[in-house]
């Protein structure tokens, strides 16, 4: 037995173990995140914004497509109506991804954490917290947070300051690395699992019939993302389901809790 | 004329809310076999249908695009880390553009 003392010791090692880990994870995402903010933080000043809103939008709300869309209402001098329904639209996906991390995170944490993890759901962060084995720290999500954001507000200020800080071909090589970072995440499983494979296969298809076929073409692409989510996660949880023992059982929790204060 | 600041909290409120609600709300362990499979497979379904096709609009041209997405899958297939399979895809991606000008 712990003296508890020692006990608070280890578990604020394994915070800071996870919120090193998130640091660490969380520098591609900075890279991509740049790359894409620096674009919004030049078009928002191209239409007319200041430097200084281009940055507020950027560190309040770390989205891109809603972002862009956002900006592109103000410039339409859309309503407020207008602006709340197209950022619900867009954004759903976060609802699912939410939905997910609810699940994901540790429930020995304080409950207040969630809201804090919370504003930094993005596409990628939750990418890379939703692939770590068994349940996760919020923070983890704090130290990819701590690495990603500034490289979204940055990106933006450095893009509202000067349209060609970095020259085009860097702009250019810098913007496939969020993608490189996706299929980090989601092949390694895939190999491994051809429920897995089938999921990615399938979502490629399915978004890829979306570019391509002309009807579906108008969709925005935030629905996209949530229709092919829906239908592909659907079926493979229909014909696939997961067996019982790769989710983590309470004893398996216990289990890595264990092995966690051991390694820390 | 609309004021720019509403405009913005309007879009950081509403977007923080959907990040929100679900994380605050589902409060227990869900026991449905189904959901948990759903849940389990979202985020493969997720970035995966944002990377394809998208990854091949994303830079100057298609072609570096998509050498740079061919690169990415191998190195994410021998299990290179985050890091390093999008440093290879854009290094790859920044190989092919210069070749290209060269050529063109």
């Amino acid at each position: 037995m712990l003296d508890s003392n020692e006990a608070l010791k280890k578990a604020g090692n394994m915070k800071g173990e996870s919120f090193r880990k998130g640091l660490r994870d969380g520098i591609p995402i900075a890279l991509g995140y740049f790359a894409v903010s620096f674009t919004f933080g030049m078009m928002a000043v191209a239409d007319g914004l200041s430097i200084w809103q281009a940055v507020l939008i950027s560190l309040t709300n770390v989205t891109s497509a809603g972002q862009f869309a956002g900006l592109e209402i103000m410039v339409m001098n859309g309503s407020y109506w207008e602006m709340a329904l197209t950022q619900l639209v867009i954004n759903l996906r976060y609802c699912l991804m939410s939905f997910s991390l609810a699940q994901k995170f540790r429930r020995d944490e304080a409950r207040g954490h969630r809201y804090v993890a919370a504003f930094g759901v993005t596409d990628e962060i939750f990418g890379i917290s939703a692939s770590q084995p068994g349940k996760v720290s919020a923070f983890y999500n704090y130290g990819a947070m701590c690495v990603a954001i500034p490289g979204w507000v940055l990106g933006t200020l450095a893009g509202a300051i000067s349209g060609n800080l970095l020259p085009d071909f860097m702009m250019s090589a810098l913007s496939v690395a969020i993608y490189g970072m996706f299929l980090a995440i989601i092949i390694p499983p895939a190999k491994k699992n051809r429920a897995v494979l089938a999921v990615v296969a399938a979502a490629m298809a399915i978004s890829l019939l979306f570019k391509v076929i002309p009807l579906l073409k108008n969709v925005s692409s935030g629905f996209v993302i949530i229709i092919t989510t829906l239908i592909v996660a659907g079926a493979a949880a229909y014909f696939c389901p997961v067996q019982e023992e790769k989710q983590s059982t309470k004893a398996g929790e216990e289990e890595i809790m264990e092995q966690e204060i051991n390694h820390a | 004329m609309h004021n720019i600041y509403i405009y913005i909290l309007v879009m950081a409120g509403v977007t923080y809310l959907i990040r929100m609600l679900p994380l605050a709300l589902s409060r227990k362990e869900i026991t449905s076999q189904f959901i948990k499979s759903f849940l389990y497979y979202v985020p493969y379904a997720c970035l995966a249908s944002m990377t394809f096709p998208a990854i091949l609009f994303a830079t100057d041209s298609m072609i570096s695009a998509a050498v740079g997405f061919i690169v990415a899958l191998i190195a994410a297939y021998k299990e290179k880390s985050l890091l390093n399979v999008a440093l290879f895809a854009c290094a790859a991606v920044f190989i092919v553009e210069r070749i290209l000008e060269f050529a063109m």
